[in-house]
This record gives structure tokens, sequence and C-alpha cells, in this order.
């Protein structure tokens, strides 16, 4: 265990937290995938590390609230506090274009932008195969293996995958 | 204009109630559901309706500074405590009817969040930003099936509009208000839900023609979950859903 000074924690702290994954979908740290809104010092002098949750009932942001906690106290960081915020909501289009491109590697199709628009309602987007990259590809589930994600086929190389859903 | 911490509470427990009492309805499909993909559909929204109640309750136990939290406020009051709408509350009944009372729900909640976006409570039109855009999912997933149902085969048709039939009733509480709900209204916390009725006409409407379902007429509608009226069903679900904590007080995992 180290002791970090003051004026280098904030430093620290940010590099502990580059490490962290989402548990679920662990090639993405938790800012790639925009639940890490801001890291720095609050009033009190203590890590304020702040996180918007993705899904209202997401039951991986308990795991990543320990996470957290785990990372800063190997950094040596002992006095920290996590905010929770839920203003502005979390949306997919937090996720940077190089996150897209780690989960389409890592198998899963990543959210077609701008598709959250009621009137997208009763239309469906087009989502192309993570595997093979075609575009016939037809949807088995709106709902999937986690609450962020829905079941696709493809039509072409017959694969079953997980489409992060647009919210 | 400031107003009673109290009635915001309350007006924040309607809100998280029949989001509450409908998402442990859906987790009684959990084992049982038609296919395994309905049943991961059925528990996730399930699981958005409880993450978006936890949100509302945490903020209401924050409001009204009773010292009570989100666990006690749900696992904790009884029957005549709960503020939820009595549609949710009926009981899962066949497939069909889970169908059938998501829809008309989820084609009230979705407007109604939209609306709530636009509250001067902060955190509650945070928590309506994210509860708005899952609602949309609801909606579809629902409306989907309710078009196959309904334009599906001689039974499946009967089983839809039976349950359209046996739940309508229970739609004109979802745009009633009282005293409560006019002195949020006032404070710019709260949403006149008289006004989500035009949008909820304009997503019912067509899924139901397109579904081949005749709409109920508006008759007597039944209501009076929002002051603890409740029907016979929530006490049963209750008694299941709060058991540990009743028998076991404080037990945590």
């Amino acid at each position: 265990m180290v002791t970090v000074a003051k004026d280098n924690q904030l430093v620290a702290a940010r590099a502990a937290l580059e490490a962290v994954v989402d548990p679920e979908i662990p090639v993405l740290t938790i800012e790639d995938i925009g639940i890490l809104r801001d890291v720095r010092l609050g009033e009190d002098g203590e890590i304020e590390v702040i996180i918007t949750p993705t899904y209202s009932g997401c039951p991986a942001m308990g795991m990543i609230a320990l996470d957290i906690t785990v990372a800063l106290e190997r950094a040596g960081i002992s006095k920290h506090h996590i905010v929770t915020q839920a203003t502005p909501a979390w949306t997919t289009d937090w996720i940077s274009p190089e996150a897209c491109e780690k989960l389409r590697a890592y198998g899963i199709a990543p959210p077609v932008k701008a598709s959250t628009s009621k009137r997208a309602l009763f239309s469906s987007v087009e989502v192309a195969c993570p595997k093979c990259g075609s575009d016939s590809t037809e949807r088995v589930s709106e709902f999937g293996s986690t609450s962020c994600k829905a079941l696709y086929r493809c039509k072409s190389c017959l694969e079953p995958f997980d489409y992060f859903k647009c919210i | 204009m400031p107003i009673n911490p109290e009635l915001h509470s309350d007006y924040l427990l309607r809100l998280a109630d029949s989001n509450l009492v409908l998402g442990h309805r859906m987790s009684e499909w959990i084992g049982k559901a038609p296919t395994i993909e309905e049943e991961l559909a059925l528990a996730n929204i399930g699981l958005d309706l409880i993450g978006q109640a936890r949100a509302l309750l945490a903020h209401a136990a924050k409001v009204s500074g009773d010292g009570r939290d989100e666990d006690a406020l749900a696992f904790l009051r009884d029957t005549h405590q709960y503020r939820n709408l009595l549609l949710v509350e009926n009981k899962n009944g066949d497939f069909a009817n889970t169908i059938v009372r998501q829809f008309l729900y989820s084609a009230f909640a979705q407007p109604h969040w939209n609306a709530l976006t636009r509250s001067s409570d902060e955190e509650l039109a945070g928590i309506a930003a994210k509860a708005e855009k899952e609602a949309t999912y609801h909606v579809r997933h629902s409306s989907e099936w309710l078009i196959r149902l309904g334009d599906g085969t001689e039974e499946s048709h009967r089983r839809a509009q039976n349950a359209l039939d046996n739940l309508w009733m229970y739609t004109g509480e979802m745009f009633e208000s009282d005293d409560i709900e006019q002195a949020v209204i006032e404070a710019g916390i709260g949403v006149d839900p008289s006004t989500i009725k035009p949008q909820w006409d304009a997503i019912v409407e067509p899924v139901l023609k397109q579904a081949t379902l005749v709409q109920p007429e508006d008759g007597w509608m039944i209501s009076g979950g929002r002051v603890g009226r409740h029907t016979e069903h929530l006490g049963h679900m209750l008694s299941d859903m709060q058991f540990l904590q009743r028998a076991y007080p404080g037990q945590q995992w």
C-alpha cells in the first residue's frame, strides 16, 4: 500500500480509474462507456467520483461502485466517495466511436446512433452483424442477456449476437 | 412556489409504487414465461420498472426526511399505504392479460415520463429522462405482442379481447388528479395526468385497430389506488414480496 500526497491524489485517482472495466462488458472501461462522468476533489478534500447509471435497473452498478472503491484503495487513496448523478441521463451517444469498435470486435453490435426518438418507436433499425458485417439480420428479442442489450441473429452467417440497444 | 415535503414525497410514492408493483408482477413470470426470450423480456421490463422505482423511493425518502430509506418504503408499508394505480396490481392472469396490462400502462407511462422531464424537481426530471426511454421499449414490446395476439389465432384473439374488456375500467384512474396532484402541479413538480390522455389515445387506438381488437366503451372507472384503497390482489402480492423483511426484520444479503 502506497500513500499518495494530497496534490497528487487527483492524478493518481484518475489513473486508477482508467483500469476499471464494466463487469458485463470487460473490453470497455467505465470511462469508455460513459458511466464515469468526473473525478474531482470535493470541498471536504476527498476524492469525488461521479457516476451515472446506464439503465435504471442495471444490476452492475453495485459491482461498478465496489470496483471503483477497490481501485482507489489499491492506489492508496483512502478518502473518497461516489456520487450517483441522474441528470443528465446516460445515453448510448456517450459511448465513443473507439469504444463502439471495441464492442464490435468483442462480438456485440454497437448502438446505431440517434434511434432513441419516439419516431423510431415502431420502425426497426438496421443492425449489422458484428461477426461478418452483413446487414441482413433479424431481431430475436428486444431484451437480451442484460438490460442494455437485445438479441439478434445474422441471416447471412447464421450467428446469434447481442446488440447494444440505443437509449 | 415552495411545497409541503409531505405532499411532494407522497407524489413521488405514487410514481414509485405503480412501477414497483408492476415490476414485481413481471418478476412473477420468471420460470413460467412461454419462451426463454420472452422470459428475458418480461424480467428485463421488471428490472427497468424496479430500477425506476428504487430511484423514486430513495428520492421520496430524502424529500420526506422522516428517517425511512427506500427499503423501508418498499418492504415495510402495508397495503393501505401503497399509492399505486389499481391497474398494475391486477394479477398476471394469462399471457394476454399481462401484455394488455403492460401496454395500457406503458402507453401512459411513456408520455407521462416525457412530461416529467420538465419537472422543477431536478432529481425527478433526471429519473424521468431515463424512464421515458426505457418505457419506449416497453410500449414497443407490448404493442408488438398485442398485435400478434389480437390478429393471431381465434384463441389468442379471444384472450386478448377478454383481457382488454376486463382491464378497461382501470384505465380512467391514470388520468385523474386530486388535491395532492394539484399541489405538485402548481409547484411545477408534477404533471396534470389528464393532459396525457390525448397522447395515450394516440398510442392505444392505432395498435388496437391493427390488432383487430374492439376498443371498449368508456364506462364506470374504478379508482382509489392513489389514496390507498386497493383491490384484494395487492395484499397477496405484498405478503409474498415483503415476506423476508417481515419475518427477519433488517435482514441483508
